[in-house]
């Protein structure tokens, strides 16, 4: 039984049954299709992680947030009065997240790439696009640079999914995208 | 002067019991089940927030809810009850002493003490930082230090346990190899220990830094070592309860395994490789490298899932080996439909064991590949994912297993057969769908740990498909229906250990009789549980291929 020591002292000799052979021959296929599948999609999928990310200081992240915004901003939105920009297709985009905001109002345009840059000035947050369901971590200290394609257009609402304290549930930021022509 | 060993022999099963080893066990038992009334409390005060008509807490007290629930379930709970389970798989099986009992009071004491010092800081408001208490978020430096003599209790405990085996060994109590359960908890021992090494080498710094001689912890180093505790902890008890389906199979029917071997190299997969998978924690993390994200998530090429997998035709196969030895032998399923599903050790093993395949191990490999975690991570399908495992997996497990301990051990009836009867479907299946169910919130983008899906305090509007908010109902119900069979297990076991018949060992029971050998040499005919494994691999590989549609559909990232 399995909690007697085994009748045969040397279990390891035993044969095994065709039935466990087999199973544990089409268990180790599946694992290997599915690690596989991983790189393979690196080469032919278009959802992939970005590799690329910097070390930065809070101070010189918000430097670089402030001058984007100032440069493509278009409007205001929202009960905070959060700034809305508009930056050039192909650009660089700076998101910032905070206790408990995301800075600022993003507006893209569907089909074009975006060189989005993420960080935190303080805590841990989660950048979680919905409903499109795309979700980053965000880290203070490390610009986060993605490249992000929208395919499809709308207001969309970024959740902050990383648990950051009290306020952590009003921390909702905003991207919209606009149809393209 | 070293006082000699007491022993008794179990009138139930006829193992020999140290007595000194019985009241350990007994304490660490008894520790978890209260830590499992208090866990699972929170765990409905936040179902019951989650739940959006009910909205039940404000939002401080939600967060610290959330944080205790998941201290107290995912860590205190289950650790105290696998301490209790090592002490058993090892004087007890092997018919030892056990090492060193003192040092198990010890160790019991500064778990207790631990456990209780962290829900004390949680309780005062002061550390709702969540189980996992990311820097730089801070928590008061109490709250890690007890998470830190936890450890160091359970430390202690492995030691004990690994000491048993030497003494056993040394003063010849069993011939030739322990057995496969005690296997079993050796694996679940080895994770234990390289779990609690990580976690000291997290929280002791940690801690230097909330009182200030660290000047700082970098978020990204913090996270890739806790989760080397945080994952590597449910690998604990996935190698524990494993072993406990085993010890059931062996308990009700005198069943053998198919084959030691292959058994035995599953379990070793574990030792080699679920370490490293806690890396899928950062999947979706910047500054690690996709290389680095493939291999360590997928265990190095998924063998510790083969691992499981194979206990996964193993665990079933062999108690439908030893079903058909006693005759059930009609059709594809006899042997299943005959066996003692009125018997709380039975039913609940067997849900355990479904339920955890089915429902946590599909969802965790599926949300473990790097891409698909893109659509998962933080969402509320990840703790839909680990009540699937922990839930249903682990802790129906541990409930099935204790409704033998309390008669061998206690030497009491169980109360209220007809109600524990009952039990491990009101628990499984609640817990079942609780699961399912958030799974389904999180693909819709629930956010988990988080008070309001609504976010009406937030500066701009958004609000979720209303099906989310059907999910979350449900979710809140069958949280409700899942508590009712967690207290009524908690109950029935508290009264059954207080008020029990006591059960007279009237003359010492035969040795527990294995059937007559069926062994691998013997060609086990198991067809049907090679059939409920292919309908598990067809479930599995839709799944997985569903996923990678679903990922194909969302906005381009590179």
């Amino acid at each position: 039984m399995s909690i007697t020591p085994p009748p045969q002292k040397v279990w390891f000799n035993e044969p095994v049954d065709k039935v466990e052979l087999l199973w544990v021959g089409m268990a180790l296929v599946w694992a290997l299709i599915m690690f596989a599948m991983m790189p393979l999609w690196h080469l032919k999928g278009s959802q992939n992680m970005s590799n690329e990310a910097y070390r930065i200081s809070p101070d010189v992240y918000q430097a670089r947030v402030d001058a984007f915004v100032e440069k493509f901003k278009v409007g205001e939105e929202g009960k905070a009065k959060t700034p809305v920009v508009r930056p050039p297709a192909g650009s660089d985009v700076y998101l910032l997240a905070r206790l408990w905001e995301w800075y600022p109002v993003l507006e893209l345009e569907q089909g074009k790439s975006y060189r989005l840059h993420l960080s935190s000035l303080d805590w841990q947050h989660g950048f979680s696009v919905q409903p499109a369901n795309i979700n980053l971590q965000v880290h203070p200290g490390i610009d986060e640079v993605v490249t992000i394609t929208p395919t499809t257009s709308g207001d969309f609402g970024i959740i902050c999914n990383e648990y950051c304290g009290i306020g952590h549930h009003t921390m909702l930021g905003k991207i919209r995208v606009v149809a393209g022509k | 002067m070293v006082a000699k060993p007491v022993f008794r022999t179990c009138g139930l099963t006829g193992l020999k019991i140290h007595d000194e080893a019985e009241k350990l066990i007994k304490a660490n038992a008894v520790v978890a089940i209260v830590v499992l009334a208090v866990g699972g409390l929170f765990g409905l005060l936040v179902a019951l927030t989650r739940w959006p008509s009910v909205h039940l807490l404000p939002a401080d007290l939600f967060y610290l809810a959330l944080t205790a629930h998941g201290i107290d379930i995912l860590i205190v709970w289950c650790i105290f009850f696998e301490v209790a389970l090592m002490y058993f798989a090892s004087a007890i099986l092997l018919g030892s002493r056990l090492a060193a009992p003192k040092m198990g009071w010890v160790a019991f004491t500064l778990m207790v003490l631990g456990a209780a010092i962290t829900n004390w800081k949680v309780l005062e408001g002061n550390s709702s930082v969540m189980m996992t208490s990311y820097v730089p978020m801070q928590a008061d430096p109490l709250f890690y230090v007890g998470l830190i003599l936890f450890a160091v209790g359970a430390l202690i405990a492995c030691f004990i346990f690994l000491g048993t085996l030497v003494v056993a060994k040394a003063e010849k109590t069993y011939e030739g190899s322990i057995p496969l359960v005690t296997f079993g908890a050796l694996v679940a021992c080895i994770i234990a220990v390289y779990t609690i090494a990580s976690g000291a080498i997290i929280l002791i710094p940690t801690f230097l830094w909330s009182i200030g001689l660290i000047s700082h912890i970098d978020p990204l180093m913090y996270k890739v070592v806790w989760w080397g505790m945080g994952h590597s902890s449910q690998q604990i008890n996935v190698a524990a309860h494993i072993a406990v389906w085993y010890a059931i199979a062996a308990i009700l029917f005198g069943a053998k395994p198919l084959s030691e071997k292959v058994s035995r190299l599953a379990y070793l997969t574990y030792v080699f490789f679920l370490q490293i998978a806690s890396a899928h924690h950062l999947l979706v993390e910047p500054g690690l490298s996709s290389s680095y994200k493939i291999f360590n998530t997928s265990y190095g090429m998924y063998l510790a899932v083969l691992g499981s997998m194979i206990h996964g035709l193993t665990v079933p196969g062999c108690i439908e080996a030893a079903q058909r030895k006693k005759g059930f032998n009609k059709g594809l399923f006899e042997w299943l439909r005959k066996a003692p599903w009125g018997n709380p050790v039975f039913s609940g093993m067997f849900l355990s064991l479904i339920m955890f395949g089915f429902l946590g191990g599909i969802s965790g490999v599926t949300m473990g590949v790097e891409q698909i975690n893109i659509m998962i991570h933080n969402t509320i399908y990840v703790p839909g994912h680990f009540h699937g495992t922990v839930a249903v997996g682990t802790t129906l497990a541990f409930m099935a297993i204790t409704y033998f301990l309390v008669p061998a051990l206690w030497q009491r009836e169980i109360v209220a057969p007809g109600l524990a009867k009952l039990q491990p479907y009101l628990f499984g299946l609640g817990m079942g769908v609780f699961s399912l169910f958030m799974m389904g919130a999180g693909t819709l983008g629930v956010s988990r740990r988080h008070w309001d899906m609504a976010f009406s305090d937030a500066p701009h509007a958004f609000s979720h498909a209303p099906a989310a908010y059907l999910m979350m109902g449900i979710v809140g119900v069958s949280a409700v229906v899942a508590v009712v069979g967690g207290a009524l297990f908690v109950l029935i076991i508290v009264a059954s250990v207080l008020f029990g018949k006591p059960i007279k060992a009237v003359a010492p029971a035969p040795a527990p009789s294995p059937v007559a050998s069926y062994g691998s040499e013997e060609h086990p005919s198991v067809p049907g549980t090679f059939t409920l494994a292919l309908l598990f691999l067809t479930m599995f590989v839709l799944y997985y291929f569903v996923n990678w549609k679903y990922l194909a559909s969302t906005w381009l990232l590179s």
